[in-house]
């Protein structure tokens, strides 16, 4: 296997979501937990792109990277008093949850290395945005005009509900 | 060209950290970024199965594209409830949540 642009491309970023998602989990400062987030969905936002979903892409880095990230930083600068830090984790603790960590990833990853996908492959080119947008319209077979209803009331159910519930009484 | 498996070992490594800190976190916004990662982990599944095997077609893309709308829904609500938790009890750790009502 020759080693091309892409597989670089693809390890600097498969090595920068790992390193970030471990120390995501493992850091004992709140503040830098969310950081370490931040660069795992800047990290995904890069496959979305090497993928060429560029709409995909976009959406995460505008509403995970952008809006989430900043909820959970105001967030936490609201409830986390200076010096804040995570207690050590008791050691069977820790290893319980690491030893079923660890078990259940080894049977994923053995269940999905065996598994034979149908014949895998990529052609490159863009997706236009006409056809998301004539797809996520339309309300024939594959459209997707119902979903997108829903999800706007959903998200004014939730307004609603991030109002009623996190106002002064 | 990079072979598909090597997207789906990233997103399961991804996937079982999320787990092993929603586990092993006591702060509920730390456990909240636990979840986070685990559904991007999804997302990244999602992607993936539909580029390499249907890339005809758009199921996976539109369920990733809702799924990141309905997981900021969810952080917007989830974080509303930690604010007013902290505001009752001065404290977001798990264990010190023993009641529901006050």
């Amino acid at each position: 296997m020759e080693i091309t642009l892409e597989l670089i491309v693809f390890t600097v970023l498969a090595l920068f979501i790992g390193v970030s998602a471990i120390l995501a989990v493992t850091t004992r400062r709140i503040l830098r937990a969310a950081t370490y987030l931040l660069f795992v969905l800047f990290g995904t936002a890069g496959i979305y792109f090497q993928l060429n979903y560029s709409f995909l892409g976009a959406v995460q880095l505008l509403i995970y990277a952008g809006g989430i990230t900043v909820l959970y930083v105001f967030s936490i600068l609201l409830t986390s008093s200076q010096g804040d830090k995570a207690e050590d984790l008791k050691g069977y603790k820790l290893f319980a949850g690491l030893g079923a960590t660890l078990l259940s990833l080894g049977i994923c990853l053995w269940v999905m290395l065996r598994h034979d996908f149908n014949p895998s492959h990529f052609e490159h080119g863009e997706l236009h945005v006409k056809t998301i947008g004539h797809a996520l319209m339309s309300p024939e077979k594959f459209g997707y005009v119902l979903p997108f209803e829903v999800i706007s009331i959903l998200l004014l159910a939730c307004i609603v509900g991030g109002i009623l519930i996190a106002r002064k009484r | 060209m990079i072979k598909m498996e090597y997207y789906l070992v990233v997103s399961t490594i991804m996937m079982f950290v999320g787990i092993y800190g929603f586990v092993t976190r006591r702060n509920l916004l730390a456990m909240l970024i636990s979840v986070e990662l685990i559904l991007n982990s999804v997302d990244i599944n999602f992607v993936v199965f539909n580029r390499f095997l249907f890339p005809e077609q758009l199921e996976g893309f539109f369920f990733t594209l809702f799924a990141i709308g309905i997981s900021a829904a969810e952080t917007a609500v989830a974080i509303a409830i930690i604010i007013n938790i902290y505001r009752n009890i001065r404290n977001i750790d798990a264990k010190s949540l023993r009641e529901m009502k006050w």
